[in-house]
């Protein structure tokens, strides 16, 4: 059993259609840890001890976000340059977050096609998201790929209801510890929900 | 005379005093308790009042009156306008219906028409004060079937006029009046003396002026009465109103109740409202606690004993007729089960103006005295029972329904209650007010400064005058239902008692406080309030923030900088708490503020660390990229 760190981070959730129910059918187990940083923190002003202490006591770490401007909203990032601190979580003494897993669910507007090199972004989301795997990485931590919500306009309620069920059940396979791959097995996956197709099929509804 | 006078308040406050707790504690409601309680010291049993239970519930009926005028002061005129279909409809309904079927009976049994037709009419009423005061005890009150029950009963209070008007039509020999004993009543009145049409603009001329002094005279005069400040004087003019349109109701022969609760529905606009409404209210309720107690006492056993059949199967066949068509018209009005079985078990009694109609109808000479005795009693043995017949509803008929869970729903459409009461809107109040406003929250303002309420009614805010430590008052603003009380009050002492009254009345609610300084704030705190708030805390951090700023502090470190110190600030706050327990209560305030501001100021030294932010320090990682190439610091 994982004990599982949810670190949800949307300035806006009462305009959100794709978020909001996600964390309607998030689960409740225990271990599961939800972080709702915009609810807690409204001022940015992060209590650093706590919330060190919250990612000390969880083995794996979601970070959940929509993408805003290719990256992460800002409190998420403000929580990245506070909390990871040097001796703490980098650094020639920084093993605090040593051999934790992470990944993140993100919430993305665009299609999938579009996140390619032929695309109209010209880049994959990977590489947009090279910035926060190198973080995980200097921070010792096994950074899986992350799990991607494409094309958040266009989905109606059957795709919501779909993916909301979905999203359950990634939590639930975290939290039993059931994910059979590490950081390295999805390295070569645009998407956790690639690796998985391929790697665990049976996870998938 | 003065001493049998309050020998027999003694007497009725005694009987209500013991006999209603226990009602209330077995789970039978007020009204049953006061009935019971008529019963015992009624001539059957204790014999401690006897003939005079007349005259008082003559007297105890004004408590009837003032009880619609609360009613109409919390139905506001476009809730009356929303409920014409089942007064019209439901209420038109039953009373023809009823007075039809029991007329018929009449004549089945070998009645005259008119006899029938009278006692048909009679028995087609329900009794408004028993009803209301049951199902508002119950909570029913807002409920569907608690609503349709209203609405049949204010048709019915209406119908009672022409049906006194239509009684002496109905006298077979046209024996005008015999004996007018029965003063008071609509028999007598002023105008009796006048051609029909000059009655007829009496009467209209007395409902217009109620509406229209109600509107443009009594409003100011409440305002300019408000400040005075003076509670007894409010309270005595809220008295001299609803006396006041009950002699001019009393005086164009309609009834009193029905003037009363049309000027009650033309305040229910008014700033006033809640005032008036806590300043009638234990007057109506100790007024209709001596009526139900004078119902029983004046149900006469010696006839019930003589002739128990006779009287048994009367109430029997009137609760059995009412009942089934109050049912039957319920459903045919599309309510659903459970509601329709609420409308038909409050409603199958005969209400109070029996006792007025039968007699009117004796002295008209439409009905004889070995007709009107029996059913008089079966009237009062059916009010009785009313009591009786919700709790048998209550506990054995809506559980096969499963509908316990609807009606715990929070009342909705029909009555607005808010969610936040705010009380006190000085400049503080005010702010939060206007905040929750501009975001769409709806709040209930309480304000004990008249001219205050004024100039923000005038701006279009839903404001009430009163003095919101008042239990009754709160309780009138619907602090029942709301789910957040701010307390934004002037004064410690003011929000201190705020505090009390609420937690003790209203423990559901989630109180924020105004405080002011770390004294009371520990106070309230220790009273119960659950989220305190240091009035000057943020606006002084802001000013310091600012001086920061000034001294060469860049604008976000200070804002930081504030941010930490509150909470560490609000830290020290509970720490204090808890220091101050062991400390003993003997210090003077004074010496108390000392003790605590060296505490305080103890604490900022010990929390050296108050400018944290580390991961924005690169020192450490300075000296540590420093090492590695060997470069010494």
């Amino acid at each position: 059993m994982a004990r599982v760190l949810v670190l949800f981070a949307h300035p806006a959730l009462e305009k959100s259609r794709v978020n909001r129910r996600l964390l309607k059918a998030l689960p409740k187990l225990p271990g599961l840890t939800f972080h709702d940083l915009y609810e807690h923190c409204p001022s940015f002003h992060l209590n650093v001890a706590y919330e060190q202490e919250l990612l000390t006591n969880h083995d794996t770490i979601i970070m959940q976000h929509p993408l805003y401007w290719y990256s992460v909203p800002p409190l998420l990032k403000q929580w990245m340059d506070l909390v990871l601190e040097h001796g703490w979580a980098y650094g020639l003494r920084g093993e605090a977050l040593r051999g934790k897993q992470v990944f993140q669910i993100i919430t993305v507007g665009g299609p999938a096609s579009s996140y390619m090199h032929e695309g109209f972004q010209k880049h994959t989301l990977r590489d947009f998201l090279l910035p926060i795997e190198q973080t995980a990485r200097l921070c010792r931590m096994d950074y899986l790929a992350p799990y991607v919500i494409y094309g958040t306009h266009r989905l109606n309620e059957d795709d919501l209801v779909r993916e909301a069920v979905a999203y359950r059940r990634l939590l639930e396979w975290v939290h039993n510890n059931q994910l059979p791959f590490d950081g390295s097995a999805t390295q070569s996956y645009a998407t956790m929900n690639e690796a998985m197709s391929t790697l665990a099929p049976e996870v998938l509804v | 005379m003065n001493g049998s006078l309050l020998f027999q308040a003694f007497i009725y406050l005694a009987a209500a005093v013991i006999a209603v707790p226990i009602a209330k504690r077995l789970g039978l409601g007020s009204v049953l308790g006061y009935l019971l309680a008529g019963v015992v010291i009624g001539p059957f049993m204790l014999g401690l009042v006897g003939q005079e239970g007349e005259d008082v519930m003559h007297f105890a009926e004004f408590g009837v009156v003032m009880m619609l005028f609360v009613v109409g002061l919390e139905l506001e005129p476009s809730l009356l306008w929303r409920l014409r279909q089942p007064i019209l409809g439901l209420g038109g309904l039953q009373v023809l219906v009823t007075s039809l079927v029991f007329a018929g009976l009449g004549i089945v049994v070998g009645l005259t028409w008119q006899e029938a037709v009278a006692i048909g009419m009679t028995l087609s009423l329900s009794s408004t004060a028993i009803v209301l005061q049951s199902l508002a005890e119950r909570g029913l009150l807002k409920t569907e079937g608690g609503q349709s029950a209203f609405a049949v009963l204010l048709f019915q209070d209406i119908a009672v006029i022409p049906m006194l008007a239509l009684f002496p039509l109905l006298a077979a020999g046209g024996s005008a009046a015999a004996e007018h004993h029965d003063e008071g009543h609509a028999s007598t009145t002023l105008i009796a003396s006048l051609p029909p049409w000059a009655q007829t603009l009496a009467v209209i001329g007395a409902v217009a002026a109620i509406i229209v002094f109600g509107r443009f005279l009594v409003r100011p005069a409440l305002s300019a009465i408000a400040q005075t400040r003076l509670r007894e004087i409010f309270t005595a003019a809220a008295l001299l109103l609803v006396i006041g349109i009950a002699l001019l109701m009393s005086a164009v022969g309609l009834s009193p109740a029905l003037g009363t609760f049309l000027a009650g529905v033309v305040l229910a606009n008014s700033e006033y409202r809640h005032e008036l409404e806590s300043d009638i209210d234990p007057f109506k309720g100790l007024l209709l606690g001596l009526f139900f107690i004078a119902v029983g006492a004046s149900i006469d056993f010696g006839l019930l004993f003589a002739q128990p059949l006779l009287i048994v199967g009367l109430v029997v066949a009137i609760i059995a007729v009412k009942f089934a068509i109050l049912f039957g018209l319920a459903r045919s009005f599309r309510l659903s089960m459970d509601q329709s079985a609420l409308v038909a078990f409050s409603l199958p009694q005969v209400g109070e103006f029996a006792f007025v109609l039968f007699s009117f109808a004796r002295q008209e000479g439409v009905l004889t005295a070995a007709l009107t005795d029996p059913l008089v009693a079966a009237v009062a043995l059916s009010m009785a029972l009313t009591p009786l017949l919700l709790v048998i509803n209550e506990r054995f008929v809506q559980p096969r329904f499963g509908t316990r869970k609807a009606e715990a729903r929070p009342a909705d459409a029909i009555d607005e209650e808010n969610a936040v009461l705010i009380v006190g809107f000085g400049s503080f109040g005010a702010t939060v007010g206007r905040l929750l406003k501009a975001n769409n929250i709806r709040t209930t303002v309480l304000d004990i400064d008249s001219d205050r309420v004024d100039l923000l009614r005038k701006l279009g805010l839903k404001v009430y005058y009163g003095d919101a430590s008042r239990y009754d008052l709160l309780a009138s603003a619907g602090a029942g239902h709301a789910k957040i009380l701010v307390i934004a009050l002037d004064t410690p002492e003011k929000t201190m008692a705020l505090v009390h009254t609420a937690k003790k009345h209203f423990p559901h609610l989630t109180i924020y406080a105004r405080a002011f300084d770390w004294n009371d704030a520990q106070d309230l705190v220790r009273a119960g309030a659950h989220h305190v708030y240091r009035e000057s805390v943020d606006t002084a951090l802001r000013m310091g923030a600012e001086v920061m700023q000034t001294m060469g502090f860049r604008a976000y470190q200070a804002r930081r900088a504030t941010q930490t110190f509150l909470h560490h600030d609000e830290q020290s706050m509970h720490e204090l708490v808890a220091h101050r327990d062991d400390q003993a209560a003997y210090l003077t305030n004074a010496r108390r503020r000392i003790a605590d501001l060296e505490q305080l100021l103890l604490a900022d030294l010990a929390d050296a660390d108050l400018d944290r932010d580390a991961g924005w320090d690169p020192d450490s990682l300075r000296e540590e990229v420093r090492q590695q190439a060997g470069l010494s610091a």
